[in-house]
């Protein structure tokens, strides 16, 4: 085949590509956001949903999910940061460390309704959590823990060799290296690891539903039952109870996972511009 | 340049000081590799030793000897003594972190840490255990004065220290290895990655600390070795996957006009290397 003519055949396959992924996206982003727009007004953010069709607002979905949301991130941050600087710093790197690493990924690719399966069973069931935002912030938190210690991980290894032995040529300790110098060089990327986690876990559905129950409460303690928005608004679109209701619930999902991404972009082009 | 014109180049020679660091029979090894072989050489106290030789004739690998920093590659080994001050630094009951806070380092890369200057400099006091505010303020000013920057940083304090330029990274990078007081200071290649005209405010800043403290820099630039040292030491390895030696060791003056091995004129009048 000719030279040219193949050139731009493969040229026209790729721009192709290229654009479906761009159209999808803002399909999925425009019919959201055409149906949801309507919804948003400060009524629908802050109040309580009432009556037999779920009308006024889902102020209390919004405080469950952001509530176990960042219940979930302060269990998770310390062990995985913490798991991350032993494998990356201290473990023997070998078979050990393998399979470590193994385990966490496969981790963050196991169903996430298996993982709802397993909260239900151990933390609701087991440990009798019950229902509540402990229950659910423990089984997001597997969810959370393999992507957390992985991007730590990969941090703490971008970190230049050069800035260790600054601070060991200055008679640091290993510890008083990784605490002092690694940790918080790394800083930037290991928290653009937990915002991505935590925007995964805004939008997790199938864990919450088995392990924080459904009653529309504003929760108080960790051991209060209550609904997230993605429950909510699972619940509103498939009995069919209240459709703009549920795409206002998920424009301001969409808005608020859109919000977690852009501060993690933001914060490692700041700590590239540093380098 | 002439030998004559080399000659006058140099700095009187300095008084005899005491020895500070000596290497009896070094060998050294990365794994299976035979790095270095037969190190005998005596560093003396306050002045300026200068290593050269060609690239890959191991005298980074040396400096690095000098405060163990080689234990924190897998796999390396060192036979033969080396005495800081007649205490043998690989000794039972050294401990290298104590080491390094004596030997201080300086490398190729300036390698400021990815925070203020302030706190680049207050690093290794903090690390020692020095807390209060006034005290470090102090050591800071200090340090910084002693490496020549403080006037460029003294209102900038609280910047990110990546942001000076390179020549000043590399005097931050002094001040926080003289604001643990170290014996030794060790450069390794200091001047490779930085501009011409900072290159000359560090041999200043070279021949002013020199009074107080004992300083060995690797260099692949003659004439940086000639401007700054009092003695020089010519590293080489004959055959590629042999182990380096250390063919001449001398006052700078004699090695750079009268050297002993054919060697070393080879090297210096520019033959290989």
């Amino acid at each position: 085949m000719d030279k040219r003519l193949s050139n731009a055949i493969a040229l026209g396959f790729l721009w192709v590509a290229g654009i479906t992924t761009v159209v999808v996206l803002a399909a999925v982003i425009i019919y959201v956001l055409v149906n949801g727009i309507g919804q948003m007004t400060p009524e629908f953010i802050f109040t309580r949903p009432h009556g037999v069709n779920a009308e006024g607002g889902i102020g209390p979905t919004i405080v469950s999910t952001v509530y176990v949301t960042a219940l979930a991130m302060l269990i998770v941050t310390p062990v995985a940061i913490l798991a991350a600087v032993y494998l990356a710093e201290y473990a023997v790197q070998g078979r050990l460390v393998r399979i470590i690493r193994f385990a966490a990924d496969t981790l963050a690719s196991v169903p996430s309704i298996v993982m709802g399966l397993f909260g239900l069973a151990l933390f609701v069931e087991a440990l009798g959590f019950d229902f509540s935002m402990l229950s659910a912030a423990l089984a997001l938190g597997f969810l959370m823990l393999p992507i957390v210690m992985r991007t730590t991980e990969e941090a703490i290894r971008a970190v230049p060799k050069y800035i260790r032995w600054g601070s060991y040529g200055l008679g640091a300790s290993k510890w008083q290296t990784v605490s002092r110098t690694v940790l918080p060089a790394a800083m930037p990327r290991i928290l653009t690891g937990i915002i991505l986690a935590t925007g995964r876990a805004v939008g997790e559905t199938a864990v919450v539903i088995y392990t924080m129950g459904q009653a529309i409460n504003v929760p108080i303690t960790p051991m209060d039952s209550g609904r997230p928005m993605t429950v909510h608004l699972y619940l509103l679109a498939m009995e069919g109870i209240n459709l703009p209701a549920a795409y206002g619930t998920a424009l301001l999902l969409m808005a608020m996972i859109l919000f977690f991404n852009l501060t993690a972009r933001w914060l490692l082009r700041r700590s590239r511009r540093i380098r | 340049m002439t030998d004559h014109a080399l000659a006058d180049h140099f700095r009187e020679p300095v008084d005899d000081h005491g020895v500070k660091i000596a290497v009896r029979d070094l060998d050294f090894y990365y794994g299976d590799f035979h790095a270095l072989t037969g190190i005998d050489i005596d560093i003396r106290e306050r002045g300026v030793t200068a290593f050269i030789g060609p690239s890959g004739c191991g005298k980074s690998t040396f400096l690095r000897c000098l405060n163990r920093m080689n234990d924190l590659i897998p796999g390396t080994r060192v036979d033969g003594t080396i005495t800081l001050d007649g205490e043998d630094i690989y000794g039972e009951g050294v401990d290298p972190v104590d080491l390094r806070r004596r030997v201080g380092m300086i490398f190729q890369q300036p390698n400021p840490f990815p925070m203020t200057i302030y706190d680049n400099v207050a690093f290794g006091p903090r690390l020692h255990g020095v807390k209060k505010k006034g005290e470090l303020d102090e050591i800071v000013q200090k340090s910084l004065e002693r490496a020549n920057l403080w006037k460029e940083v003294k209102d900038i304090m609280d910047r990110n220290g990546l942001s000076l330029s390179g020549g000043q990274q590399q005097r931050l990078c002094i001040a926080r290895v003289l604001a643990v007081e170290p014996d030794v200071m060790l450069m390794d290649e200091p001047c490779s990655a930085i501009d011409p005209t900072s290159v000359q405010k560090i041999e200043d800043l070279m021949a002013e600390l020199k009074d107080r403290i004992t300083i060995i820099i690797v260099t692949h630039n003659m004439q940086q070795a000639a401007r700054v040292s009092d003695e020089t030491a010519f590293f080489l390895q004959e055959r590629m996957g042999e182990a380096a030696e250390l063919v001449e060791f001398g006052r700078t003056a004699e090695i750079f006009t009268s050297p002993q091995d054919r060697r070393t004129e080879d090297y210096i009048t520019g033959r290989f290397g």
